[in-house]
């Protein structure tokens, strides 16, 4: 009886899971080798969707230019989220004022995603805020156009979304670093930069490894920040399925979510190869 | 955001459905029309886009009719979307026709009997002959008329000619075109080709919505000579690819500011600036205006693109409910929703109800394009248009008997919409 025990407590969550992911998940491999017409899903074995996937060079660009967006956002990310974290633990040393700081972090996440994102228009725009303030103090003579509606809002408004999910497990690690690593480190001849990078960097890496891993898999799987923030010009991987989605191409969608789905657990596992996240939990 | 109820529960609305489906098979006789009391406890849950789901429709009808009519508004591809996969959900779509084309034959509506509509005579000829009059053009495209009819319940094609079963009864429909910012264009715009104009580089837009956009890029081409169709509506293969190279080519070059998908998206890129000439609807153009920033609907010499749409009636619908739905569909035509409609700048499905519910000076701006002799005031009371403006392209006739197409799904489906997908991914 003992001996079944652990299975019996592991068993409500397995079930869930089961459920509510593995049998959705099933679904959308085998409806990913369906036929349609535009009528209606046609249950077959045919690997087209998977041909147009593949044979198509517009979906190779796109999912360049989805990498290519998750590539960009998480290097910066990953520069603001360090230094924020490096901040908030080592250099506030009050811990109200570090509660408070924390909190204004998450300012971002106090309004709706759609809100956040339409209210970059009026500051972005042609004739938005900003334009109007640099046209104003002379720095340009036009307005700046790619500003809005390109690949640069389509990063910022990223960055803006997800930097919080690199600091929050950032500053969980780099708290639980010892501080008389610090002091020894000093005391031993190291200057700042050799602390940063010989202590406190390996320390942080469960972290590091966290964050990225929200980052790349949130940015890899958008489609409205892409849609509004470049004004519809760019293209993502969850962009085209929504779109195929919205003209009732599940099959052509089902065969790009499975791509998508095998392309980010493959980055996925290879983080974790370099990142032993156990550490942290 | 779904509204859906517990599948598990007996609902009220649930255990009324059961009784009207008793009632509505005769099961039941003897008190004929008992239910004429319950048919406040009904709740009509109908699925549109921003265009006509409209919360004093729904007001009205609970004042007028009784019973609740519930909206949800969403996109144009998201209701064909939801009414072909979760047909349930809701009892009524209230949904363009071209879209209907896709939905129809996968059985989610059940057509309308005309026998139980008393104005469908009345109803403008555009959706039961084809023709606005007995001698003006049918339009290519996927016209209303080719979609509206069928010959019996389970017929899944469409009869091509006036049955007595509709798929949709028509709501309201328009002729679009572009719209400009008089102030900012700089110079007069006549044809639709200008949409391409060099002087607008970054400061044009057209929507994204494939069946509708690429057929205002068809218009645009055609304008431009970059090459002449057979048919807008159905276009072969090599013309999607020409088409698409086109579109592709001005994107490259930087002619697109961006696309927009909703209406309130359109708004904001012309009410803010960024676009000065784009694929617009008339309500839009309105709106933009209220604000007080001009804007034109500009008719052009090659004439309009149109649309229409209708209500739906889902196919699970029955009993009580389906008496109640069918009370719905004959109160949008008997004058109130017409004139609101009309007010709007769209047009309604039966003219003459709707001319009763208006003032002369009303039906004279909306209708037949006559100079406003007070001033046109908005839905909500707002002065929308002083004395003496114009109604842009004219009188209803000026308007929809210039249609040259209509949106369109068409043979090639599938594969223009990869092609459209690759424009926008390019």
């Amino acid at each position: 009886m003992s001996r079944w025990f652990p299975w019996l407590q592991a068993a409500p969550l397995a079930l869930v899971l089961a459920c509510f992911l593995l049998v959705p998940i099933g679904l959308i491999v085998v409806v990913s080798f369906y036929d349609y017409d535009s009528f209606s899903l046609i249950p077959d074995f045919v690997l087209t969707n998977y041909r147009e996937v593949f044979a198509s060079p517009v979906t190779w660009q796109t999912y360049l230019k989805t990498v290519w967006f998750a590539g960009l956002t998480w290097l910066v990310t990953l520069a603001l989220g360090f230094w924020l974290a490096y901040y908030l633990a080592f250099v506030v040393q009050d811990a109200t004022w570090r509660m408070v700081l924390f909190v204004l972090c998450t300012v971002p996440f106090w309004t709706s995603n759609l809100i956040r994102m339409i209210a970059w228009v009026p500051f972005l725009g042609r004739n938005g805020i900003l334009n109007n303030a640099l046209v104003g103090a002379g720095v340009i003579e036009q307005p700046l156009e790619f500003l809005l509606f390109s690949d640069f809002a389509v990063i910022l408004a990223f960055v803006h979304l997800y930097t919080l999910f690199m600091v929050v497990p950032i500053f969980n690690t780099m708290m639980r670093i010892d501080r008389r690593l610090l002091e020894a480190a000093r005391d031993a001849g190291a200057g700042f930069w050799q602390t940063l990078w010989c202590v406190i960097l390996p320390l942080c890496k469960p972290g590091i490894g966290i964050g990225s891993i929200f980052v790349v898999v949130l940015v890899m799987g958008d489609f409205a920040t892409v849609r509004l923030m470049s004004g519809g010009q760019s293209a993502s991987v969850g962009l085209m399925i929504s779109n195929q989605i919205g003209l009732m191409q599940y099959p052509a969608a089902a065969a790009n979510a499975v791509v998508l789905l095998a392309m980010v657990l493959l980055l996925v596992a290879a983080m974790l190869r370099v990142i032993d996240i156990r550490k942290e939990l | 955001m779904t509204e859906q109820t517990k599948p598990a529960a007996l609902t009220r609305r649930g255990a009324l459905a059961l009784a009207g489906a008793t009632m509505g098979s005769g099961a039941i006789t003897g008190f004929p029309t008992l239910w004429a009391q319950n048919i406040r406890n009904v709740t009509l849950r109908q699925i549109g886009t921003g265009v006509s789901g409209l919360n004093p429709i729904a007001e009205q009808v609970k004042k007028d009719l009784g019973f609740t009519l519930q909206l949800t508004v969403t996109d144009t591809d998201a209701v064909a979307q939801r009414a072909a996969t979760q047909a349930r959900s809701f009892d009524i779509a209230d949904i363009e026709y071209f879209s209907i084309k896709k939905v129809y034959p996968t059985g989610a509506l059940q057509p309308i009997d005309t026998s139980r509509i008393k104005l469908a005579d009345k109803i403008v000829p555009i959706f039961t002959t084809g023709r606005l009059t007995p001698d003006s053009a049918a339009g290519q495209g996927t016209s209303p008329f080719s979609v509206g009819f069928v010959e019996s319940r389970d017929a899944k094609a469409f009869a091509g000619k006036r049955t007595e079963l509709m798929t949709l009864m028509p709501t309201v429909y328009n002729a679009d075109t572009l719209g400009i910012r008089p102030d900012l264009v700089g110079r007069p715009i006549t044809h639709w080709k200008d949409l391409l104009d060099p002087a607008f580089k970054g400061r044009a837009s057209i929507l994204n919505i494939p069946g509708i956009g690429i057929m205002d890029a068809a218009m645009v081409a055609e304008s431009a000579g970059i090459l002449k169709y057979g048919d807008k509506g159905n276009m072969t293969r090599a013309e999607i690819d020409k088409t698409i190279a086109f579109l592709i080519e001005a994107k490259r070059a930087g002619q697109f500011r961006a696309f927009w998908k909703t209406f309130d998206e359109s708004v904001n890129l012309m009410a803010s600036g960024e676009v000065v000439i784009q694929s617009m609807w008339s309500p839009a153009v309105t709106a933009v205006r209220s604000r007080g920033i001009p804007c034109v609907y500009q008719p052009l010499a090659e004439g309009y693109r149109a649309w229409g749409s209708g209500l739906g009636l889902m196919r699970h619908l029955s009993g009580l409910e389906l008496d109640a739905a069918y009370e719905y569909m004959n109160w949008y035509l008997s004058g109130w929703c017409g004139a609101f409609l009309n007010r709007q700048g769209y047009y309604s499905a039966v003219l003459e109800t709707a001319k009763a519910n208006m003032s002369e000076n009303e039906w004279g701006y909306w209708m037949e394009g006559k100079p406003a002799t007070a001033d046109i005031l908005a839905p909500d009371g707002k002065v929308m248009e002083k004395a003496g403006a114009v109604r842009d392209g004219g009188s209803f006739q000026e308007r929809m008997g210039k249609v040259v197409c209509w949106n369109s799904v068409m043979n090639e489906d599938r594969y223009m919409i990869q092609k459209w997908n690759e424009f926008i991914a390019a």
